[in-house]
This record gives structure tokens, sequence and C-alpha cells, in this order.
């Protein structure tokens, strides 16, 4: 065996090192009675990190709401939580950031970030389905540095998503991107994966069973990664470049025999337990797996498979090397596990034993390196009550201080902005289609899939206006569950659950956890308003660069259910003669909106006022007029207004509009305004009786706009003056924006 | 009873489309499919066999470069020896110009990024047995989704495959104008897909199977297997 240095000694600057304060370590020396190993100590220092313990979100956390008669595996639990959709099928789905990594090498880190969400959901053993990316950058626009490097990073994250996504067969169905300054140096990469499975496949990642061996699959364990956990619970600085190390390096064939390997094996009666190494790795999985189980286990580092020579104790724990699992096997059916990762090719080892003493014990041969009360590591780590700054609402915006643009120049500026315009660069790097399920292709207001052998339909959609939460965290954090359950709606399906990630800055600035407990509260609220559980996502802390914290961004993945497939429904138009309707008020809310930030360059105001009863009125009739077949195409209003959303219904089909809206108001208030509850609809002129009385029944706000018409010309005539696009021109703008930005 | 057409889907380590393929050939009647893992060495009894799409073996060193030498391989070029119908779609033809069953090569898209979308195609060739249900110089539409898809092969080869009629699909536009402006990867002369001097053996980078349920935009791919079926149904094979 390699010679391995010796560790060194436990000092203040070492502890201050792994990010341990000397709160938290006088806590180990409590839990432990004596000083810790070097190994030990980085083993309390990633368990007890943000991204594994939630230290300072957890107190929040705990404000959702996460039960609820469909829920099988509940928030927190495991891995990912799972909901019931009826005839014994389950869903599993979760979302994860992988920030960091992707600010410090975007294409690996983002690569990464979906490969670990994949295995969040394979572990739980359901067949992965479909993924959803949200992302954010700095504005790409311009030749400054820092256009070039955000530019550099959209670039490189989206190829990383595609290297990933595409080689392990997953079809990438939907997403979000937005471009803002505040993700100068601190892009946001939230991946998410939703899987499929038979309540009795439900698997638990607890180590039960004592005396069953503890089997190590997947990836030999590397140097990749190491401590990348704790990378991740600190602020980005410019040192952070040599934290390059800190980013794993991810194998997505290595993963796709992984996620084969691991469902024909959970298809056997052969796994008491199995969680797979993400962040901490081999460190966070045994502790885990033995303080849920109720149980200890240990292991011997020197039975790991490794890919280096001479690699520590230390770093072997602590090591996030991907496309590893950790399984804990019924004893006597070893060879179960042995037929099965021959098959794939793929490298296993018995590693250790389920115990009976609750210590995760971990060995070096025949010395003791860690031996640590799992639970303690696991369940109680340090937890903080952060003080949240007091929160004085913004006032609402002053119209007298922006002056009038003209809305017939507007319009093609804001389609294309980045944050608006099409995201086709983006999604067609993204095989979409893998899987023959994908129903409505990305770009519609949410995906839809057609999962076959279950015979169900999901849609799922993610949103957050990062704009409104930096100007009201609570009011930003309601509008985001708002709009996704309204994209839902507008596709046809009902809201099952949701998922969230939480990104912010550094939570010790009073005024940032006061953005993440506003939030918390507002997503709390809308879920409660449309009775979904939240059933698990994530908490980023320390998004900040030299420049200040992000804009508060707690990103929203709803996923809904459709009955059936005639219920399905897009946003464009479909028929020249159809008639529109808007459902909703017209508006005049411009606080926060991009009509203010593209045009102005003010991001200022009181975001949209929010009225959940009145939306889930809304939603609901919308469905109920879906279900009749009287909506031929459905569209939300979101950023960019009224005028925005007309323009985006066009597209589809190159067909155009004619509208009319009577009001005095002043036509950019009443074409850009982002009052929310807003949904158009076309009907055929057949069912326009029969609309208008289910909508007039339903005592929500609404109106005949106008006409779809075959000559491709948006019109709109609001008080005396008529405004006129050619659509094939909007259009143009729409989808050159962002391939003329990337691509010169 | 017609007689039921007998299938293989290879399975290689990183195949991703094995069930897609699988699903689109169990929609007809007439076509019974299985999966037939790579380490197997024998396809006997099998009238069709369908190398799918993927990453097989993570398409390192070169896509379908180390798939060439799966246990498998020997027995599908045995097949192709004696006849049998081969279809490679996507990664199943970058597999098939490795083995050297087809000519020339695709290399990485012209502009370096993976595009996935609708893609029409122009049928240039409907006396094979995969196409016989296709009207000459018709369009169809399948997806494309690759990252490597230009096709490549030099004069010579390129000068035989016109002369023989091997080149089958073509990209073009909705109207069947081939040009180089709907050309998605830079191939040569727009070549989609090619069959072999004995037409048996046919690959192409589109993906008839995710075009065979209207639910999910079109079934012109239909017409493709159903060529297959027509080719057994009509005593043209055995």
């Amino acid at each position: 065996m390699a010679t391995q240095p010796a560790n060194p000694a436990i000092t203040p600057e070492l502890i201050a090192k792994h990010g341990l304060s000397q709160e938290e370590y006088a806590k180990i020396l409590t839990i432990l009675g004596r000083e810790p190993s070097f190994e030990e100590l980085g083993v309390f220092s990633v368990m007890w990190s943000e991204h594994c313990s939630y230290k300072n979100s957890r107190p929040e956390l705990r404000k959702f709401p996460t039960t609820g008669p469909s829920v099988l595996v509940k928030a927190g639990e495991e891995n990912a939580g799972v909901i019931d959709i009826g005839d014994g099928w389950a869903v599993a789905f979760k979302i994860e950031s992988h920030n960091h990594p992707s600010a410090v090498e975007p294409f690996q880190g983002a690569a990464t970030g979906v490969g670990g969400i994949i295995r969040d959901i394979f572990t739980m053993g359901a067949r992965p389905v479909f993924l959803m990316d949200s992302l954010r950058f700095g504005s790409i626009k311009g030749e400054s540095e820092q256009a070039r490097t955000n530019r550099r990073l959209f670039a490189g994250v989206v190829a990383g998503i595609a290297h990933y996504g595409n080689c392990i067969g997953l079809p990438t169905i939907a997403g979000e991107v937005y471009f803002d300054d505040s993700y100068n140096g601190n892009p946001l990469v939230n991946a998410f994966c939703l899987g499929i499975l038979r309540h009795e496949q439900i698997a638990r990642g607890a180590a039960k069973g004592v005396g069953n061996p503890v089997f190590y699959v997947g990836a030999e364990t590397g140097r990749d990664g190491l401590a990348g956990a704790a990378f991740a619970s600190r602020e980005l600085t410019e040192e952070s470049k040599a934290d390059r190390p800190a980013v794993q390096v991810g194998d997505p064939f290595r993963e796709k025999l992984l996620l084969e390997a691991c469902l024909e094996l959970l298809a056997t009666d052969a796994v008491a337990g199995i969680q797979d190494m993400g962040a901490a790795g081999l460190t966070c999985s045994t502790c885990e797996t033995a303080s849920r189980g109720g149980t200890g286990v240990e292991i011997d580092i020197e039975l790991v498979p490794q890919r280096a020579k001479g690699q520590t104790p230390y770093e072997v724990l602590l090591s996030e090397s991907q496309e590893r699992m950790l399984v804990i096997v019924n004893k006597g059916q070893e060879d179960v596990v042995k037929r099965i990762f021959e098959k794939w090719d793929l490298p296993y080892a018995e590693i250790g034993t389920v115990t009976d003493d609750g210590m995760m014990r971990v060995l070096n041969g025949s010395e003791v390196v860690v031996n640590v009360p799992a639970r303690a590591l696991a369940d109680d780590g340090p937890l903080y009550y952060r003080e949240a700054a007091p929160f004085t609402p913004p006032p609402p915006l002053d119209l007298s201080t922006v002056p009038q643009f003209p809305p017939l120049e507007t319009l093609p500026i804001l389609l294309a902005h980045p944050s608006i315009a099409s995201k086709r660069w983006v999604w067609r790097q993204y095989d979409h289609m893998v899987r023959t399920g994908t129903a409505v292709l990305p770009g519609s207001d949410a995906a839809v899939f057609i999962v076959r052998e279950a015979n169900k339909i999901l849609a799922a959609s993610t949103d957050c206006n990062a704009i409104y939460c930096r100007l009201d965290p609570n009011q930003g954090a309601r509008i985001a569950v708002a709009e996704a359950a309204r994209n839902l709606a507008s596709s046809g399906a009902v809201p099952i659950g949701v998922t969230d990630n939480l990104n912010f800055g550094n939570p010790h600035k009073p005024e940032n956890f006061h953005q993440l407990r506003a939030a918390v509260e507002g997503i709390s609220e809308g879920c409660r308003a449309f009775d979904v559980p939240v059933t698990g996502g994530n908490v980023s802390l320390y998004n900040e660069s030299p420049a200040g914290a992000i804009d508060p961004t707690p990103t929203i993945s709803m996923v809904g259910r459709i009955d059936d497939v005639a219920h399905i429904t897009t946003q464009s138009f479909k028929e020249a003669g159809d008639i529109l309707f808007l459902l909703g008020k017209i508006g005049d809310e411009l606080g926060g909106s991009h009509y203010l930030l593209a045009i102005h360059g003010r991001k200022e105001g009181a975001p949209p006022a929010l009225d959940f009863a009145e939306e889930r009125k809304t939603h609901q009739v919308l469905l109920s007029l879906i279900h009749k077949g009287f909506v031929r195409s459905a569209h939300d209003c979101a950023e960019g207004g009224l005028a925005v959303t007309l323009a985006e219904c066009c597209f589809g089909n190159l067909l155009g509009a004619s509208v009319k809206i009577a009001s005095t108001d002043r036509p950019d208030v009443l074409l850009f305004n982002e009052t929310q509850g807003r949904i158009v609809i076309s009907v055929k002129p057949c069912h326009v009786v029969s609309v208008e009385a289910a909508l007039a029944q339903s005592g929500i706000p609404f109106q005949q706009l106008g006409t779809v018409t075959q000559q491709p010309v948006l019109g709109i005539t609001t008080g005396d003056s008529t405004y006129q696009w050619s659509v094939t021109e909007l259009n143009n703008h729409f989808e050159s924006a962002i391939p003329s930005l990337m691509e010169g | 009873m017609p007689t039921i057409i007998r299938c293989a889907v290879i399975q290689f380590p990183g195949s991703n489309c094995d069930t897609d393929c699988k699903a689109a050939l169990a929609s007809f009647p007439e076509i019974e499919a299985e999966i037939v893992w790579h380490k197997d060495t024998s396809l006997e009894g099998y009238d069709l066999i369908v190398l799918p799409g993927g990453f097989s073996y993570g398409d390192y060193l070169r896509c379908g470069s180390i798939a060439r030498f799966s246990p498998i391989m020997g027995a599908v070029r045995h097949a192709a020896s004696t006849g049998v119908l081969v279809l490679g779609i996507c990664n199943g033809f970058q597999i098939l110009c490795e083995a050297g069953l087809l000519p020339g090569t695709l290399m990485r898209n012209r502009g370096l990024l993976f595009r996935c979308e609708h893609q029409h195609l122009r049928v240039e060739n409907n006396q094979t047995p995969f196409t016989s249900n296709l009207t000459l110089g018709s369009v169809v539409n399948f997806p494309i989704a690759h990252g490597e898809g230009s096709y490549f092969a030099d004069p010579k080869t390129l000068a035989e495959l016109n002369a023989n009629n091997q080149i089958i699909l073509l990209y073009a536009d909705a109207a069947g104008t081939v040009s180089d402006s709907v050309n998605p990867n830079g191939s040569l002369e727009n070549i989609a897909g090619i069959c072999s001097h004995g037409r048996n053996v046919f690959g192409l980078m589109p993906h008839p199977e995710r075009a065979c349920d209207a639910l999910l935009g079109g079934t012109d791919g239909r017409a493709i297997f159903q060529s297959v079926i027509d080719t057994f149904s009509q005593g043209k094979r055995a």
C-alpha cells in the first residue's frame, strides 16, 4: 500500500478552514467526549454544512405544507418525495441546485447537477422519465468582460446539461432561463427530475437488518469533488477558482449503466436499503442510512474501489466522485448483486456491515479512523434561528415618473429581451423527445409528458420571477406558486405537488434571512391555497459574488396530472376566426415589470397584487372549459404582459389576431402591465355563448378580446389608437435574439 | 393469420432508444419485438434487426467505434451477409458505419451543437424493403436528435452511392426542396439515410420510431415499419 501523509493536528485554523464555528466544534467535543480525528473533523464539517444539514433553513422549512392524502413519502424522509397518481402508480420528483460548481466549471458543474438529481430519483426505486432546468445568468448582451463571461457560463451550462441528459437518454422537456446582472459571478443551475414507480417499488434509504452486508456499487472513488458540500456552503470569492477540485466530473454513460443495474437490482428482493452518494459522498450515505435505520454502519476504506492510488481515508470519505451508490443487501443475497453488476460491467464491493451500536465506524484496514454516533451526524446537527431584518414593502410605482415609450417599438424590444425571447437555442440542444412521451414540446406554458407504461399524462412547469422577489420576497414567492399553477391549468392539468429550490444569499445577513423566511411563507401560503404538498427540494444559500447577493430566487417546480389526452392544451392559436377571451382583468400594474426593466432600466415599485381565491376560481373555470372541449388554446400573461402573450400565441402557427380593448389607460400600461391571474384563451365561434355563460357564472372578471386572423398581423386597438405588428417580424425578433447573441 | 415478423432490438450499454423502438414496433400487430443484450452472440430466427439510438459505450473514442466490437456484432454481420434486414437509427447508423456494414462515417455537426427538432426529409428511393410504402419524392417528417450526424464519405464512395441509388433520405424543407439552409448538420449532399448495396441494411440519423404516434406530433415514421411488413406480406421475403 502507498504511504499516506500523516494527518495534520487539529488546530483552530484547521477547524475554521473546515467551516466549523467555535460553538460547533465545542458540540463535537461534547458528542465525542474527546478530540476528533482529522477524518472525523472532515465528516462533521460536510454533514453540518448548510447543504447537508439545512442548519440555517430548517426551522423555516417546517412551515411548508408537506402532508396530504396522496403523499406516500414525505419531504425530508428520503431522497425525494413520492406522490400517488392512481392505479397503483406514483411519481417521485425533486429539484436540486448546482450553483457554485457551475460558477467555477459550468460544463461539469451543470452536468453533475443533472446526474445528482437523476440518482436521487432512481434511489427511490423510480424509473426517471423526464428532466427540467431552471437557469439564471448575468446579462449576455454587449462586449464587456462580464457579458463575455456570462455567455461562456450560459453556453457551458447548457452544453453540460445536454451532455448528461442526452447521453443518459432522459428528455429535458421544460425549464426557464433568466438573465439579470444580480447573477453576475453566481449563476443559478437548478435541475429537476421526475420518475415513475409502482407503490410497492418504493425503495428506502435505511440501513435495515443488523448483520446485513453493505455494498458499494458504481464508479470508483477519486479525488474529484473533494468536500463539495462544504464548498457549496460558502460565498463565492475571487479565490473560488482555486476550488476547482471541488467540482465533480460526470460520466453519464456510467450513470446510465448504474441506473439500469440499480433498477434491475431493486426489482429483486435482495435490497434492504439503498442510498446514492451525492453531496458528502460515502460519509453522508453511511451515516444517513444508519440514522434512518436506527442502526450503525461499519465500513472499511481499504475495500472501497478507488480510481487513484494513495488516497487518504480523509479523501475517500469526503470525495464526491459521481455515479456511486450504497446498497444494504439482505444477507444471503450477495450473489444477486454480483450477477447484476457483472452483467452491467460496473464495479462493486462489499465494504462493511450493518451493526446494532448506532455508530458510523470507518476502518482503514485495522485502524479505526471514524467512530461517531450516526444520529448525531445526520440529525442532531446545529440549528440556527437567524435574525431577519425588518422589511417595509416597497411603495407602489409612481407612474408619473415613467415616461411613455411608443408601444409599437416596445413589443419587439420586449420579445427580444433574452429573458422573454425564445429559448429554442437552449432546448434544441437537449434531446427533448427521447422516451417517446413528449406531447407538448418545450416553449409552451407547461411541458406535457405521456408515461406510456403507466398510462398517465403528467405536466410540469418551473417558475420564479426574481425581480418580484427582490422587491417583495413574500409576494414574489406567492406569485411564483400562482404562476406555476396557472401554467399547469393553461395546459389542462391539475397540480399534484411542488418541489422548490430556495436560492438565496448568505443567511448571516439579516436582510438575506428575511428574504428566505418571507419567501418560504409565501410558498407555504400558495401551496395551501392550491392544496398541493411540498414534496421536497433544496436550499442553496451563500449565493453571493463580490458584488453582493443574488436577487432572491425561490424556484417553484409544480407537477400536474391530466386525465384525458383530449384535455392537453397548448398556447398557439389554432384557426382563423376563433374568438379570444381574456380571463382576469386588463390590469394596470407596472411595478417590477419587464417593461420597466427593459425599456426604462428600472427594477422598482411593488410587484403585482395576487388574490389566491380569485386565481383558483380562474383555474377551475378554465379547466372546466377545457374538459368540455371549448378551449383551443390557452396562454397565461407573464413577463411583458398581454401584448407579449398575444404575440406568443400567434407564433406557433403564424396566425394573427385582431384585438380591441376599451380603456382610457396609457397604452404602455395597458399592453405591458403584469397584473396577475390572467389567461388568454381562444374558442370556436360556435362555443362563444357557452363560454361566456360559464365565465359569467364563475364570477371572475373576463372580457372578449377579439379574433384570430389568417393574416399574420397582430393588431391591437385601444381608445382611438391602433397598433399593428407583422407576426413574422415579431417572431424573428423573438427567435433570433439569443442565437444572435451567442453565435454573433 | 398474417406471418409474424420477428424483430430484435439490440441493447448496447448506453443504448437509450431501445425501449422506444420496441414500443413503436410492437404497435404493429404483425411485428413481435424483443430486446437482445449485446453480449449475446446469436440472432438466429429474426427477420429484422434494429440497432437503436443512444450513446453506446458513452460514444467514447468515436460514436459507434466501441460498440462495433460487442459480441453481438458478429451475429449482426452474419445476418446482414445473408440478407436479413438490418436497420440502424442514429447511434445505430453510426455503429453500422463503424462496422463497415454501410459506407462513410458520421462526423460532428456543423455548428458543433447537438440538435433535436422535427425535420423534413425527402424520399429518394422507395425501391427498398424499408421505404416501399413511401412515394418517391414525397416529404416525411421525423425528429432528429444528434450531435454527430454530419454524413461524410470520399468522392468515390459518394459517386457509388449515387450510382447505385443507395441514398434513401435527404434533409429537405416542407416543400421537398433540398438546400444547404435546411441541412441541420452539414451532411454531404444533405444525406440523412443510406442503404447497403444489397438494400437490406439501412441506416439513418432521424428517428422514425419517434414519429409513430399522432399524440407526439406525427405518424410519418410508421411508413418505414409498414414497408418492412409489406415486404414480408407481399412475399418479397421469406
